[in-house]
């Protein structure tokens, strides 16, 4: 009777999630969703407490309370702009979990494993294991305690394929033998060191992909776990939640015309210094009353963010800006390319955060024809995903990578910190068109004179 | 696991992939973050295997592996839903957005 019971908590917990993620494809829906989802996760914890094998309670309360004590914390405190460092934590989390599981169930039983069972539980151990430490990695290059610029060394690749290699050989090893525990402890080792040598030499700039990536393995690790304790409803989670990475990591893809191996193997910005050509021209400064000046008498005036309006916490002034200019009878949008800022859809919540309407934020297919209609752009610690090399220039690195077209609007304004080439190290002639105006300094601090300005302009 | 439970299983995975295929790339961009920490969170369901694994009492080891994978996945769990709620709240309409409007 109790096994019924179990079956159903989890069939209506599957439900339930299937539903919740239905419901993310609207902002209005999506809340009524995640309560749905909740309940359904509520509905397979208590199925579970009513599994057989279960003998005592006090670890598993003791787990539930600290983790949910460490859980609230975290996402208590955690301000908007650190959510990709808390993201990557969680996957770190995620993964660890499903590689104990597996090496726990290897533990108890694993001389007797059959051939299927060592395969499943191999999987999961090894994309288990590599994406807890990718994933740390990554939160450590989010966070500034790593260094956000690619680090390489020579005979990088053979290393990798040697460690790919030797791991491929000790799964096999222990398919055929699964008594052989030296083989998972070294394979779990290597899988380790494999997940940080993954990350290590991918920049901050692509960790949108590796976010969306990491998501995807530490998914299929959880599906892996469901395959080895025959349980359906964590195939179905894991699955949905590793389709889920996929998916966002094609569209990061795609956002910068960029192949997946590309990514991971390619070692952005050391490829970029040959192909930078001198095309160092003259950058105009501005002022700011004659910026507010011509904000306050534009017709439209479109926002273009990237992470240096996250670095510089400027999300609130930008949103301040904005409504000082509607006030006039400006129209205002924000125009948000898909891979800005440093995971999938980072600065939409930041502007939501800041109250901005997201009837307000536009996609780069929606707002790109908009741009010749345009009076005003401002670029607000953005670089890349602006630059118009990347669809004039086919030698340029960024070459074919989608843009937003802010140099076919009136008037653009850069506002940067300083006069550098900016994170990827790649030149950008926007800077140098004779109809783009740079503001330098600190964004916040910019923008707060500019809101000023335009109120007595 | 063997050949008779693994076919089932190898079916479900397929269709979860092509259900989470259809799904979730209508979500739009606006959203992909929580829709990140949403199925970080639901995938926190292998708080379900750890927990059999934490109560079993198979041996000392694998109840304090599963003790502290216990742990992990409801990190996750609590964090991820109360993460997406908190994003979730800031997506305003136009006209819900207004009267909240200060400074």
């Amino acid at each position: 009777m109790t096994h019924y019971f179990i079956e159903a908590s989890y069939l209506l917990a599957s439900l339930l999630f299937i539903y919740g993620l239905r419901c993310m494809t609207h902002p209005e829906s999506a809340r009524r969703g995640m309560k749905a989802a909740e309940l359904g996760m509520l509905m397979a914890i208590i199925g579970t407490l009513m599994h057989k094998d279960i003998i005592s309670y006090e670890w598993i309360i003791a787990g539930l309370i600290l983790g949910g004590t460490i859980g609230g914390v975290i996402s208590y405190w955690v301000p908007m702009t650190a959510l990709p460092q808390r993201a990557a934590l969680s996957l770190a989390f995620g993964a660890l979990a499903a590689t104990l599981v597996g090496i726990a169930e290897y533990h108890s039983h694993g001389a007797e494993f059959s051939r299927f069972k060592m395969t499943v539980i191999g999987f999961e151990v090894l994309l288990g294991s590599l994406t807890t430490t990718g994933s740390l990695i990554a939160a450590g290059k989010l966070q500034d305690l790593l260094p956000g610029t690619p680090l390489t060394f020579k005979g990088q690749k053979m290393v990798n394929s040697g460690l790919l290699i030797m791991m491929g050989l000790l799964f096999l090893h222990l398919i055929f033998h699964p008594d052989a525990a030296w083989a998972m402890a070294l394979m779990v080792v290597l899988a380790w060191a494999f997940g940080v040598m993954l990350v290590l030499p991918i920049g901050a700039a692509d960790m949108p992909v590796v976010m969306a990536l990491l998501n995807s393995y530490a998914g299929l690790a959880a599906s892996a776990t469901g395959f080895a304790i025959s349980n359906n409803v964590l195939i179905i989670a894991g699955t949905l939640d590793g389709f889920s990475g996929f998916i966002l990591s094609v569209a990061m893809c795609k956002a910068m015309n960029r192949s997946m191996s590309n990514v991971l193997f390619g070692a952005f910005g050391s490829a970029s210094e040959s192909a930078a050509t001198g095309e160092a021209g003259h950058m105009r400064e501005v002022g700011i009353e004659d910026v507010a000046t011509q904000m306050a008498y534009a017709r439209q005036v479109v926002f273009v963010p990237g992470y240096g309006m996250a670095t510089a916490q400027a999300q609130h002034v930008v949103r301040e800006l904005s409504d000082v200019l509607e006030e006039r009878g400006v129209n205002v949008k924000f125009a948000i390319h898909p891979v800005a800022g440093r995971m999938p859809g980072h600065m939409n919540v930041l502007l939501a955060e800041a109250n901005v309407p997201y009837s307000q934020l536009y996609e780069l297919e929606q707002i790109n024809s908009d741009f010749p209609n345009t009076d005003v752009s401002v670029v607000i610690g953005a670089n890349d995903v602006v630059n118009p090399d990347a669809r004039d220039n086919p030698q340029s690195p960024i070459a074919g990578m989608p843009i937003l077209e802010v140099d076919r609007s009136k008037s653009v304004i850069v506002l940067k910190r300083g006069k550098g080439k900016g994170f990827s190290g790649i030149e950008n002639p926007l800077f140098f068109k004779p109809n783009t105006g740079m503001l330098y300094g600190d964004a916040k601090d910019t923008l707060s004179k500019l809101v000023h300005a335009v109120k007595d302009a | 696991m063997n050949a008779d439970t693994l076919i089932p299983a190898l079916y479900i995975f397929c269709l979860a992939a092509f259900l989470g295929y259809l799904v979730l790339s209508r979500v739009p961009p606006l959203l992909h973050t929580p829709l990140m920490s949403a199925t970080n969170a639901i995938s926190g369901i292998s708080l379900v295997g750890s927990m059999i694994t934490a109560g079993a009492q198979y041996s000392t080891t694998s109840t304090v592996l599963g003790f502290v994978a216990v742990t992990c996945a409801t990190i996750n769990v609590v964090g991820g839903f109360w993460i997406t709620e908190r994003t979730l709240k800031f997506f305003k309409r136009k006209d819900a957005a207004e009267p909240q409007k200060k400074e």
